[in-house]
Order: structure tokens, then C-alpha cells, then sequence
């Protein structure tokens, strides 16, 4: 029972980290090597504002997930737009990035203190024997509103809609008139915000550590890689398999093997099913 | 009424020597003139530890060796056959946990661990990759970044090989001049090594996986096979700066799995100038001395390396070593229209 | 028991996210001789090839090379059994030269083994031989043309080097994928005694085109392909006088033109 429940916990929380860097690779094709980069920086900026500058729970989780959500932009915009299209530069450039604002934090004197976010709700329940404090049961609500409501932006706004257009023909959909340079910040933005959000709903869970950065960047790609690069529903699936198979692996193994499960989980899709659970077609032929 | 008009010119210098190597035999200066920057590299990299100021210094070239063969791998695969390796760190771990082994448990001189360290760890390091090499994109670079991170947990969490403490009591080299020489004599063997075999057919075969993937299907290769050939060949060398490097330190743990390993390579790659195989040696001759500079700034160096990286990419900078080959080999001067 | 024919294909479909790109397609190429597959664009002309050489993988059928089931070869194997293929959208090595194109052909496992080239193995001079091959498809030897570099070369060089690719590999069946296709007038007629000579050689040709005149002239016999099924297959005679293939080329000028011509 134990193994069920957190498991529904943790792949709910993989999800979470996963998305933003499915959309971002799902629309524009671009592997946002910064995402875990991006999740650490608004954990950091919700304790500043929180903490440092005071300001309420609620609205200094907001402003951190628009500062990100700029910040990925502005990366987009003004880094990763020059390498389009350049797999090797994508990668470098992005991972650089990613590593450049890890680091810096990591120097910039957040260590030897920890770091942590207030829950939102305190407490817990116990679910058929088995204790939950309400925050875990906070992230599973949140995860499924999020895959919601993204579902429902990619299908009933005119934004979405574009981004959708994109993620399965850049051509067509610029001959349709939309921007696909524009459209690619704002896909970008978006997965820094998924990451963002995901960030202020993990991290209450435990401490804000720059290597949080580093575990949320491959977690993410693996649950990507498993689901099918680029496919969200195949992500959230992928999210369900992994975030079982660790929880099992910790309570039967210990903890230190979450890091080799995610990798040998890669590793078997990429012999077994290459495309990964969902991966298109069209994906399929490109890789093979 | 006419202002005069100038425009830059540009002439090639040396182009009967570069088109066909045999005109270079027609008179000294020619000769020369395509020997000077071989010769520099060679006698250069002969010369650095007799001059250095110091064992510190020393021990500085040494690493500096170490982090050129690191470099050469990741250029090598990296734009010969397009396989971005973001995981260096898990080539010299191997190496260097192998060598350990080998001459702690089984008491194998240096002489011996280092060959058979290469060799074996190539071939572990292969198989290992074996799974992501018939995909293209970023497969390789993501299962690459994450081996070093899954491997140093692994030792930390079975506790095997001396765990966190790492293995210790590991041979030094007979005394630092052999050190020296062998890492530099490594570094030059392998440069001058790759830059014969990517003109090669099986380097062309090589850029044609990297190009044209299509095309070498059709031509009835495998082209995971000539993956596999490649990382052996980029795997050795980093399993060999692995090797070297433990002895050097005379001890080998999880740092050995370290970013640093992965990612000062790569900026050195780019700022030498990619895909010239020399350029990533100029690089680390640069960058390694600084980081030592810099040493003091703990993270902030990755910061700086990352910062330099990104630059590099994203202004798609040709590199030092281009840009100096330019100038060496072309004149440009103002004439008038 | 006679032999099996040199390459069949059985009930070969394949759907692309529910695009039917080819509708259980069934056919025979005997020895020696040159097929003709034309079809209006889309009909699956392409996805045939990829589907014969590996490139894509059937879902239903199967594709017989002297009765040895192929189809779920991988393309390398495929290629090294013998059938190549050139690729509509050529990819040189534009940074090397022509001759210096077809050392990765000659590098090949099946180049090395059939040709008995001079100089194979790893370090050996493929330089010769290739010039050889460049000669055989038309690039001058004592011209420049070998020893341009492959981006300077205009669109029927271009053309000759995919077939010189194909040729390096000493191959049993080449499939053209519409090797006339953007030439001019007099660059396809060089190379079709360019066609006759290898045919003459041998070689099985399956030629996809869209320049019927050309290919009608030198195929034996023609497959038509409409929405992924075969439409008819006959002689060109045959094929020029059917009506059905004149209604799926509804207003394609050429075969207007073709059938005056005839």
C-alpha cells in the first residue's frame, strides 16, 4: 500500500518535472539542457522573495514562476535562437547555460545552510494505514491539473493551437502565418514555467540544493526519453513507470539507486523500442 | 570627385604547399613554412617541463595532458562523427578506476595498468554506450551525461572500490620526468595519430556516419559499427587520461566522475577551434592554467568554463586555432580599386 | 523448379498514421531486366523503394531477393546483398571531392569482397578505382571533373555519383529513384545509353520516373501505382494504350504528350 500510494506521489512529481521539457522539445525541438537549471533558480527565487524580501507565499510563488518563465524566454531569445536547428550547439549552449547558472549559484553562497520551502498545507491524513501529509496529496491534485489544463490549452487556444501546429510541421505552420520564432519563446517560456511550477510544488518536500538541478534535468530526460521524446501524454505514462519502478527500487534496495534506475530505464527503451512508449512515426524513421 | 577606394584582399600564401604536399619539397622555405607549426606544437610541448618554474607548474602540464586527451576524444566524436559526448567525466572514471584496481588488488605496475586500463575500459566503456548508438539526436549526449552521475552513486552506494574514500595507495610514476614525458608524448602520439586517421578512408567513412547517414546505409555499412569503432577509439584515449591521471594523484575516487572532467574539455575544444584536432590541445594549454589561476574561485570556474562555452557557440566563434591557421596561411592586405 | 525470380514483392502495405502508403502491392522483377514504376506524385513510388531497401519497414508482407525473405533486414544488409538504390534527394559529400565520394562505397564490406578491387583492407588506395567507376558513368577522366569538389558539380554529375555510388558496390539490382528528374534535355539523353550499358552489364534496373518518354524507351515493362495500389503493369505499349492510366494522370501534360508522341 505504501509502495502504491508513494508511487502515485512520485510519478506524479516526475511528471511534473518532465513536462516542460517534453513541450519545450516536443514544439520547437530544442533539448533544454537548462530545465533543471531553471527549476533551481525559482526554488531560489520564491525563498528570496519569501524569505529575504517578505512578501506573501502565494504571491512570491507567482512572481518566481513569471520571472522564469521570462528568464527561459530570454534564454530562448537571445542564446538558444542563434544555434536552431544545430544539434551539437542546442545541446552545448543550452547545457552551458544550465551549468553556468548552477554553478554560479552553487558559488554564490548558497551552501552550507539549507534551504527550505514552508509547506503549503500542514499535517497529514493516513490513507488506508498509511500516513500522507496533505502536501504530497497536494502535489498529486496539482499534477493532474496541470496535465488538465495543458490539455486543454493545447487543444481550445488559439496559442496552444499554434504550438501544436508547430510541434507537427514548422513549415506548414509558418506558411499558416504563425511565427515560428515567437511561438518557439513562447514554448519556451512555458516549459520554464512548467519547470518553475514544478519547483514551488516540489521543493516544500525537501531542501533547495543546486543538486536538485543536475537529478531534476536527468530525471526529466529519462522520463522523456522512456515516453517518447516529445510526446506529454507518453511523458506522463513514462512519469507513472519510472516513478513506481524507483519507489520499489527504494524501498527494496535503498535510495541511492533512483539515479540507476532512471538510467537503466533509458537504456531498456532505447534497445527494446527506440521511439520510446509513444514516440510518432514520423520520429521514429528520422532516429532509426 | 573620386575618394579612393580601398578593398581588403586576401591571398593564399601557401597554396602550392597546402594542395599538394609534394610541391612542399620543392625548396626550403616552403618546407618550412609547413613544418614551423608542427614543429612549434612538438618542440613547444617538449620544452614546457624543462622550463617550468617549479614542480607545481609541472604538475600543471601534466594535467594540462590529461584534459588535451579528453579533448581530443570529445572533437574527435564530437564532429567526426557527430556523437556529443557531455560525459568525459565517465571515460577517465573508468580508465582511472580500472588502473586502480589493477594496481592495488592486482599489484600490476604502472607500465602494465595503463595499457591494459585503455583497452579494457574502451572496450566497457562501448559496450556500455552500445544501446544509443543506432539513434541520432541527443540520445548520446543525454545517456553520456548521465553515466558518470549513475556510476559515481553506484560506488557510492554499494561501497565498492574504497566507496566515498576512494581507492588510495596507488603507484606514482618512477619520478615526474617520465610522468611528463609519457602524458606528453600521449597527447602528441594521439593528435598526430587522429589527424592521420580521419584522412583516412576509414576517416572519411567516419564523417560520411556523421553527414550522411543515409547514404552509408545504402552503401551497405553498418553505420552502428562504425559508431562503436569511434567510441572505442575516443573512449581509449579518455580511459587512458584516466589512467595516467591516477597514478598522477596516486589515488582515485568518485572526483574522478567529476563535471570538470567533462566539461573543461569541451570549452576547450571550442575555443581551440572544433573539429581541427589541434585546436583542443591549444585549448586546454590555455584554459587549464587559467582554471588553475583560478582555483581559488572553487564553482566559479565551471561558471566561467560554461560562460566562455556558450560565448563560443552562440557567436559561432571558428575558434583560435582557425583563425591562426587563417592568418598564417593567407595574406590580407589594403589595395586600392 | 525454376529459379526464383530476383526479387518479389508479396502484399507489401505500409500506413503511415493511417495514410495508406502503399495497399498490399504485389510484384516480380526478373533477371537482367529494366522495371519501370511510374504513378502520379504520392501513389508510393518512394515509399516502394524504402520499403524494398530496408530504409522503412513494411507492416504486412514480405519482400523476397532470390527467394530469401528481406524485409526485416536492416538497410545495410539489404545494400550488401546487392540491392542499391539512389536517393531523390542526393546528399553528397559536398566537402570532398567526386572521386574522394566513392570511397565510402568502396569502403564497404561488400565492396571489398566482390570487387576485387585493387587495394582494399584498411589503408589501401581506393583512388584508381574510383576514377575507374567515374570513368564508366560518364566523368571525363582526363578532365578536371573527377577531382572537383562534389558542391561544384551541376545536378547531372550529381546524379551520375549516386549511380557511381550504387555502381561501387558491384550491385545485382539498382533502384533509381527518379535519376532524370531535373535534367535538362540533353543531360538525360547521355544517360540513357548510360542505362542500356549497365543493363547490358547485367544488372537489374527498377527505374522510378516521372520523364516517361525516356523511360518508356528503355523499360520492358512498366508498373503504374495509384494511391498505393497497382494500378496496371504491362508493356509500354500496353501501358500508353490503357485508359485507366490516362484517367489517373488526368491532366498530366506529359502523358498527353507521350501518348501524341506515340
Amino acid at each position: 500500500m505504501d509502495i502504491l500510494i508513494y508511487g502515485v506521489i512520485n510519478s506524479i512529481a516526475l511528471a511534473l518535472m518532465a513536462l516542460g521539457f517534453a513541450l519545450v522539445y516536443g514544439i520547437s525541438r530544442v533539448p533544454n539542457f537548462a530545465h533543471g537549471a531553471l527549476y533551481v533558480v525559482s526554488g531560489f527565487v520564491t525563498w528570496a522573495l519569501l524569505r529575504a524580501a517578505g512578501l506573501h507565499y502565494f504571491l512570491s510563488i507567482c512572481i518566481s514562476m513569471s520571472l522564469t518563465a521570462i528568464l527561459g524566454g530570454l534564454i530562448y531569445q537571445f542564446v538558444l535562437i542563434r544555434v536552431r536547428g544545430m544539434p551539437i550547439s542546442e545541446i552545448i549552449a543550452s547545457y552551458a547555460i544550465g551549468l553556468a547558472i548552477l554553478e554560479g549559484l552553487r558559488w554564490g553562497g548558497f551552501k552550507g545552510m539549507t534551504y527550505t520551502l514552508p509547506v503549503f498545507i500542514d499535517g497529514s491524513i493516513s490513507i488506508v494505514g498509511t500516513p500522507v501529509d496533505f502536501h504530497r496529496l497536494l502535489v498529486v491534485l496539482a499534477g493532474a491539473a496541470v496535465v488538465f489544463l495543458l490539455w486543454l490549452f493545447t487543444r481550445f487556444t488559439r496559442t496552444g493551437l499554434a504550438l501544436r501546429g508547430m510541434a507537427q510541421d514548422e513549415r506548414a505552420a509558418l506558411m499558416l502565418g504563425i511565427d515560428s520564432d515567437f511561438m518557439a519563446v513562447v514554448a519556451m517560456a512555458l516549459g520554464s514555467m512548467l519547470a518553475a511550477l514544478a519547483a514551488v510544488i516540489l521543493l516544500p518536500l525537501g531542501n533547495i540544493v543546486v543538486e536538485a538541478g543536475y537529478n531534476v534535468l536527468i530525471l526529466a530526460i529519462s522520463v522523456c526519453i522512456v515516453g517518447g521524446l516529445g510526446s506529454w501524454m507518453g511523458a506522463v505514462l513514462a512519469a507513472f513507470l519510472i516513478g513506481f519502478a524507483q519507489i520499489i527500487t527504494v524501498v527494496y534496495l535503498g535510495p541511492h539507486f533512483q539515479m540507476v534506475v532512471a538510467l537503466l530505464a533509458i537504456i531498456i527503451t532505447l534497445i527494446i523500442k527506440p521511439s520510446g512508449l509513444f514516440g510518432r512515426q514520423k520520429e521514429l524513421e528520422e532516429r532509426v | 570627385m573620386k575618394s579612393e577606394q580601398k578593398r581588403q584582399e586576401r591571398i593564399d600564401r601557401g597554396i602550392k604547399v597546402r594542395s599538394e604536399n609534394i610541391y612542399a619539397l620543392m625548396s626550403w622555405r616552403e618546407l618550412a613554412y609547413l613544418a614551423a607549426p608542427r614543429l612549434a606544437l612538438i618542440l613547444g610541448m617538449l620544452i614546457l617541463p624543462l622550463v617550468m618554474p617549479g614542480t607545481y607548474w609541472q604538475r600543471v602540464i601534466s594535467i594540462v595532458c590529461i584534459y588535451a586527451l579528453l579533448a581530443l576524444s570529445f572533437d574527435f566524436l564530437a564532429h567526426f562523427l557527430g556523437l556529443v559526448s557531455l560525459g568525459g567525466a565517465f571515460f577517465t572514471g573508468v580508465g582511472g578506476y580500472l588502473a586502480a584496481i589493477m594496481n592495488t588488488s592486482w599489484g600490476l605496475p604502472p607500465a602494465l595498468t595503463i595499457p591494459l586500463a585503455t583497452v579494457a575500459g574502451a572496450c566497457i566503456c562501448t559496450l556500455v554506450l552500445l544501446p544509443c548508438l543506432p539513434l541520432r539526436g541527443v540520445y548520446f549526449a543525454i545517456v553520456t551525461l548521465m553515466y558518470p552521475l549513475a556510476f559515481a552513486r553506484v560506488i557510492e552506494a554499494l561501497d565498492i572500490f574504497g566507496g566515498t574514500d576512494g581507492i588510495t595507495g596507488i603507484d606514482s610514476f618512477v619520478n615526474r620526468w617520465v610522468e611528463q614525458y609519457l602524458v606528453i608524448s600521449a597527447v602528441l602520439l594521439v593528435l598526430f595519430g587522429l589527424r592521420r586517421l580521419v584522412n583516412l578512408d576509414l576517416g572519411l567513412v567516419f564523417r560520411a556516419v556523421k553527414d550522411n547517414d543515409q547514404a552509408v546505409k545504402a552503401s551497405g555499412m553498418s553505420v552502428t559499427r562504425y559508431k562503436a569503432i569511434a567510441v572505442f577509439i575516443g573512449s581509449a584515449m579518455g580511459c587512458l587520461s584516466g589512467a595516467c591521471l591516477v597514478h598522477i594523484y596516486m589515488w582515485s575516487g568518485i572526483s574522478l566522475f567529476a563535471l570538470d572532467f567533462s566539461i573543461l574539455p569541451i570549452a576547450a575544444t571550442v575555443i581551440g577551434g572544433a573539429g581541427t584536432l589541434a585546436g583542443p590541445v591549444l585549448g586546454c594549454l590555455i584554459l587549464v592554467p587559467v582554471s588553475e589561476l583560478l582555483r581559488a574561485f572553487g564553482t566559479l570556474r565551471i561558471v566561467f568554463y560554461a560562460l566562455i562555452l556558450m560565448a563560443f557557440v552562440v557567436f559561432r566563434s571558428e575558434g583560435l586555432l582557425v583563425y591562426g591557421r587563417r592568418k598564417y596561411e593567407q595574406f590580407e592586405r589594403w589595395t586600392s580599386v | 523448379m525454376t529459379d526464383p525470380p530476383i526479387l518479389e514483392v508479396r502484399r507489401a502495405s505500409k500506413t503511415f498514421g493511417g495514410v495508406v502508403a502503399l495497399g498490399g502491392i504485389s510484384f516480380q522483377v526478373e533477371q537482367g531486366e529494366i522495371l519501370g514504376i511510374i504513378g502520379p506524385n504520392g501513389s508510393g513510388k518512394t515509399t516502394l523503394v524504402n520499403c524494398i531497401t530496408g530504409f522503412v519497414r513494411l507492416d504486412e508482407g514480405e519482400v523476397l531477393f532470390r527467394g530469401e525473405d528481406i524485409s526485416r533486414k536492416p538497410p545495410h544488409r539489404i545494400a550488401d546483398m546487392g540491392i542499391t538504390r539512389t536517393f531523390q534527394i542526393m546528399r553528397p559529400y559536398y566537402s570532398l571531392p567526386a572521386f574522394r565520394n566513392l570511397v565510402i562505397p568502396l569502403f564497404s564490406p561488400r565492396a571489398r569482397r566482390t570487387g576485387g578491387w585493387r587495394g582494399g583492407g584498411l589503408l589501401g588506395d581506393r583512388k584508381t578505382v574510383s576514377i575507374d567507376i567515374l570513368e564508366e558513368i560518364g566523368f571525363e577522366r582526363d578532365s578536371q571533373v573527377p577531382y572537383k569538389m562534389a558542391s561544384t558539380l551541376p545536378t547531372g554529375y550529381l546524379k551520375r555519383l549516386e549511380l557511381a555510388r550504387c555502381l561501387a558496390l558491384r550491385p545485382e539490382i539498382i533502384i533509381c529513384d527518379e535519376v532524370f528528374s531535373g535534367l535538362s534535355m540533353s543531360e538525360i539523353a547521355s544517360m540513357v545509353p548510360l542505362m542500356e550499358r549497365l543493363q547490358m552489364e547485367g544488372i537489374t534496373l527498377i527505374m522510378i520516373e516521372h520523364r516517361l518518354r525516356e523511360l518508356f524507351r528503355l523499360a520492358g515493362r512498366i508498373m503504374v501505382l495509384n494511391f498505393g495500389a497497382k494500378l496496371m503493369e504491362g508493356s509500354p505499349a500496353e501501358v500508353m494504350a490503357s485508359e485507366k492510366v490516362k484517367e489517373a494522370y488526368f491532366g498530366s501534360e506529359e502523358v498527353e504528350e507521350v501518348m501524341t508522341y506515340a
